[in-house]
Parts: structure tokens; C-alpha cells; sequence
């Protein structure tokens, strides 16, 4: 690693990675904020990104010159709105390689899994009273001792969704252990992926360790047993370039407000011709094709998983804020963080008493880097960290077995993103120092 | 080092987080509870024994669990403020504690009723960080209402 360990705090916003990140944060109106006195430095992007400028006025100009309700009614402004939608819903797909009709916009990635963890729900109900279903859904429907397989580093987002289903349908919850070094322990995946496995559901990269996953053997397990393959994108979408067709899955769930995007709205994609063979989610209005007293019809995907007015204007919003990644170029994105996580993990290490909870080095690993400090709480690093301005995340991240894997009851997270620059690194690493001296542990 | 920190870990906070008081947990008891802050992972596990009587008197609390130095030292004062007192004196003390901790900082708390649990009114201005100090008191009132509707001992 040819960087220091602590980069001088006198390095200029804007070094490294390809990106200008000086003239880049002039885009982010939020990052001019003081906060407790001292200028906002942002370290939650995983949590959550900041917006920048284009992606607020998308979303304005759209209220301010488009507004109508899309897929109804034939006036001009409907007209405008659906095209606008559309037009939001193929550069989606589009980044990450897909087709727009293979893409629903959802409220968020957890709405998104749940989609899909409602579809074997329906489907198995539907199936169970010999009501009429898609034909191609007996995929999706579950027997009793059925198994669906996730991993011990999963968000809450991709573990409850699952529980639920197996304590509804008496299908059997599994997961992949973790190794010591933050990785998915793969020695007895040939017990863990059966006959009776249904469905593998697995994150990208971790929002805990950070940790990223090949799917490809994972893929590979499930297909010989013909089980379905969701995976969980919320972390890789943002950060690096993607495509679905080399990913080999069959869903892919992420959200919008991870990828500058506003929050309200997500997208689940599906393999081509996948979403025809699904019973409904949400049932209502704009996801029919024709309604009577006694019963109803479904109209084709995606619009039959999108019931209600949907979220136009953050579609909208999101189209732009995949434009602006675009045009910086998602490599350079990728680039810029993959340097960040490497000052990250060596400026941490040289801590005394801090301990990374997740891989060590950079290979397979994404930019979030959980870490937990001798003596100290997560709750109080952070507390001293926001007092200098520094924005972390404390607390378990919504992954709380993955916490007790590790033995710790929380950890302290950093993550970057187009915004962030060397100088942030150096704070963050002079922060944690400051709280073990506050805290008299150093 | 802000003021503003200076004013949420006040010495007397650092003192008891550093020497818990009361810390362990302990036989008899009628009641015990195990809580838990969703938003951080920290957890409390309380037991309680109370004397006879209309009016009882809380004869010990004890506990074990894990979290921050707020939650820790909030959990230690909660033992010295609760222990070898009258059940009624120490839920006046409770909603006391309680208005200064959703106070935002602007509550102004009695010391003389609330003793070195006044050094958490630092805390308040941190919405995100009451939950750490509430949880200790918190549980000791549902052990409290657990004892009491349980059956007589």
C-alpha cells in the first residue's frame, strides 16, 4: 500500500481515484453543513448517501412541470408523467444491465425481498386451495420441509422476511456460517444447499463487514438443485459497476437512497420472464386487468406488482441520480472508494486496541468497515466522533447475528462515498484517538 | 474536547461507569426482567426483591449487562438511588428522572431528590442517547410490576 497510514490533514478535497471530488462536492449543498460546531464530515453512506443537486431539481422540476398521476388518464400532463416514469424505470435497469420491463419499482429493498418472499407465500396458499396461478408459479410453491437457505451476514431486510415464511409455510430456515477473517464459511455448503432447497438468498456486500460475495458459487450450488437465487444489492449497486446478466441470479433486490437517489423508492429486478410467472403482492388499483364482483385479473409485469399511484416523482429523481453516476463513471466510483477503504483499514490497524470486525484488506471488500475499540463502547466512539463533526454509524446495522458471531455487542462503522476524500480518513483515525483518550483507555 | 461532551459525560457519569455499584446479579429475588435497546443491542438483565407490605421497601436490585457508559453508569445509579428505599419514594424519583430525560436538556432537576442521577440531564440534549439512560429505570419497573402482580412469596 503506497499510502500512509495517516494521511497529512492538509490534503486537498479532490485527491485521488480519477474523481474531482472538490468540484464534485459543490453537487452536495448538505456537505456545507456545521454540525455541532464543526463542518459535517459524512461518513454514513451506507446507511444512507446524500443527494446532490441534480437529483433535488429532478424531482422539483418534475412537481413543478409534470405532475399527474402515470398510467391514467389521456390528459397532456399524464401523458408527460407516465413517459417521465418510463424513461426513469429503463435508466435503472439500464445501469445495472437489465431490461425495463424486468424491473419494479418498490418502496425500498426491504419491500423488495418481501415481494419476493410474499410470492411463495401466495403462491403457496393459492396453490394449497387449487386457485388459479401464473403458469410457471409452481416455483414458487413451498411444502412443508422445503429449505430456504440464507448466510449469517445478512441485513434484517433479507433474515426476518425468510423466518416469516418458514413460520407461515413449515418450510425450514438455513444459513451459511462466517469465518474469523468476515468471510462466508463455503466448507459445508454441499450439507447446506439440498434437494429440498428452494430458495438461496444472499447480500452482495455486506453493510457490516463490507465483506463482498463471488456469487457464482452459490449460483452454481442452487442451480444443480434448481432453487431460485435472490440477491441482496443494497451495498454493491452504489459503489461499483454491475450487470445482472454475469451476476447469474435470478432477483435482485436494492434501494434508491443508497445510490443518491431520494428515499421512497427501490427496485427489485427478475430474471426475463420470471415476473410473469408471479401471483401479485399489493393487490388494488393500476395492477389489474379487469375487475368484477367475483374476482379479477392481473395485468402483466411489471405494472402488476406496482398497485397504487406509485412513487413518480422519486423515479424520476432516481433516473438522475443514475445519470450522475453514469457520468462519472461507476469504475471511477469504484476506484475512488476501493483507495478510501485501503487508507481506512490501514489507518485503523495502526490504532492500538482497535479491531476491524470484517476482512482486513481490500480484496472482496467494499467500502463499509465496521470496527470495534477496546474498553470502549460503540455508542460513546461515536458520541465523541459526532462531537467532532464526524457523522458514523453505531449499533448493530440492522445485523445483529452478525454482531454475535463476532462476540460483540455493536460496532462503529465508517463508509464512503463519491464525497469523501483522504482528509476524512485522517479524521476519522485522530477522532477514534481522541475518544480512548477522553475515555482514558489509551 | 466541546463543553457540549463535557456536559453529556459528566465525571460523576465516567465515575460510575468506570466503578459500577451494585453491579451482579443476586438471590433472593421476586422478579426478574431482561431488557433490551433495539436501536443499539444493549441489554440489562434486573432482578428486584421487595418487602411486604402496602408500601414496600425495594431491598435490593441487582443486574448484569452490557452497553454504553451511559446505559452502564445509569444502571449503577439506578441501584444507588433505588436500593433501601420506599417503593412510592422511588417512583416519584422515577418520574422525576423520567421529565429531565425527555427535558432536551432544558429540564432543571432537584439534586436533593434525584441525587447523582441530575448528572444526566447533559444526556437529554442527545434524543438518541435517552433510551441508553432510561433503560436500567425502565426495567426496573417492569420488575417492579412483575413482583407485585405476581404470586405472594
Amino acid at each position: 500500500m503506497a499510502a500512509p497510514a495517516q494521511p497529512a490533514p492538509a490534503t486537498p478535497k479532490g485527491a485521488g481515484g480519477g474523481l474531482d471530488v472538490a468540484s464534485l462536492r459543490e453537487q452536495f449543498p448538505i456537505l456545507t453543513r456545521e454540525v455541532r460546531g464543526k463542518p459535517l464530515i459524512y461518513l454514513d453512506s451506507a446507511a444512507t448517501s446524500q443527494k446532490p443537486l441534480a437529483v433535488l431539481d429532478a424531482e422539483r422540476n418534475f412537481y413543478e412541470q409534470h405532475n399527474a398521476a402515470v398510467h391514467r388518464g389521456a390528459h397532456q400532463l399524464a401523458e408527460e408523467a407516465t413517459d417521465a416514469f418510463e424513461q426513469a424505470r429503463a435508466k435503472v435497469a439500464g445501469f445495472v444491465g437489465a431490461q425495463p420491463e424486468d424491473l419494479v419499482f418498490t418502496r425500498n429493498a426491504t419491500e423488495a425481498i418481501n415481494l419476493v418472499s410474499y410470492t411463495y407465500l401466495n403462491a403457496t396458499l393459492k396453490a394449497a386451495r387449487g386457485k388459479a396461478l401464473p403458469e410457471g408459479a409452481e416455483v414458487f410453491v413451498l411444502a412443508e420441509g422445503d429449505e430456504i437457505l440464507v448466510t449469517e451476514m445478512e441485513h434484517h431486510a433479507n433474515l426476518v422476511p425468510w423466518q416469516e415464511l418458514c413460520d407461515k409455510t413449515g418450510a425450514v430456515l438455513r444459513w451459511i456460517g462466517l469465518t474469523d477473517d468476515g468471510r462466508l464459511d463455503l466448507s459445508d455448503i454441499d450439507e447446506l444447499v439440498t434437494s429440498r432447497t428452494r430458495v438461496v438468498s444472499f447480500v452482495h456486500q455486506s453493510n457490516i463487514l463490507g465483506t463482498i460475495n463471488d456469487p457464482a458459487p452459490l449460483v452454481a450450488r442452487a442451480r444443480a438443485v434448481g432453487a431460485l437465487v435472490v440477491l441482496d444489492a443494497c451495498q454493491s449497486v452504489p459503489h461499483m459497476p454491475l450487470n445482472v446478466a454475469t451476476l447469474g441470479v435470478d432477483f435482485m433486490a436494492w434501494s434508491g437512497h443508497k445510490m443518491l437517489g431520494p428515499t421512497g423508492i427501490g427496485a427489485l429486478w427478475a430474471r426475463p420472464g420470471l415476473l410473469a410467472t408471479m401471483p401479485p403482492f399489493l393487490t388494488g388499483g393500476s395492477m389489474i386487468a379487469s375487475v368484477h364482483m367475483e374476482g379479477s385479473t392481473f395485468a402483466d409485469p411489471p405494472q402488476r406488482f406496482e398497485a397504487g399511484v406509485p412513487m413518480v416523482a422519486q423515479a424520476v429523481s432516481l433516473g438522475a441520480a443514475v445519470d450522475v453516476l453514469t457520468g462519472w463513471g461507476m469504475e471511477k466510483v469504484h476506484e475512488h472508494e476501493m483507495s478510501l477503504t485501503a487508507l481506512t483499514l490501514e489507518g485503523l490497524s495502526s490504532v492500538p486496541g482497535v479491531r476491524i470486525i470484517g476482512p482486513t484488506h481490500t480484496k472482496n471488500r467494499g467500502g463499509a468497515v465496521s470496527f470495534v475499540v477496546d474498553g470502549l463502547h460503540p455508542h460513546d466512539v461515536g458520541q465523541v466522533l459526532d462531537d467532532q463533526g464526524i457523522a458514523v454509524r453505531v449499533g448493530h446495522h440492522c445485523a445483529w447475528p452478525t454482531c454475535r458471531r463476532y462476540g460483540v455487542p455493536a460496532t462503529t462503522r465508517a463508509s464512503y462515498y463519491v464525497y469523501n476524500d483522504p482528509s476524512d480518513v485522517a479524521a476519522l483515525v485522530a477522532g477514534v484517538e481522541r475518544a480512548q483518550q477522553f475515555f482514558g483507555v489509551r | 474536547m466541546t463543553m457540549q461532551l463535557e456536559s453529556m459525560y459528566q465525571e460523576i457519569i465516567l465515575d460510575h461507569y468506570r466503578h459500577p455499584q451494585g453491579k451482579g446479579l443476586r438471590e433472593p429475588f421476586d422478579a426478574q426482567v431482561h431488557h433490551v435497546n433495539p436501536t443499539c443491542g444493549d441489554e440489562i438483565t434486573l432482578r428486584v426483591r421487595l418487602s411486604e407490605g402496602p408500601d414496600p421497601i425495594i431491598e435490593d436490585v441487582s443486574y448484569d449487562g452490557q452497553g454504553c457508559s451511559i446505559s452502564q453508569a445509569s444502571a449503577s445509579v439506578l441501584f444507588e438511588a433505588a436500593e433501601g428505599q420506599r417503593l412510592s419514594h422511588w417512583q416519584a424519583q422515577h418520574e422525576a428522572f423520567k421529565a429531565m430525560m425527555h427535558s432536551r436538556g432544558a429540564g432543571e432537576p432537584d439534586e436533593d431528590e434525584l441525587g447523582d442521577a441530575v448528572a444526566f440531564v447533559g444526556v437529554s440534549k442527545y434524543p438518541a442517547r435517552v433510551k441508553c439512560a432510561l433503560l436500567g429505570w425502565m426495567a426496573l419497573a417492569d420488575a417492579i410490576s412483575r413482583s407485585l402482580s405476581g404470586p405472594p412469596r
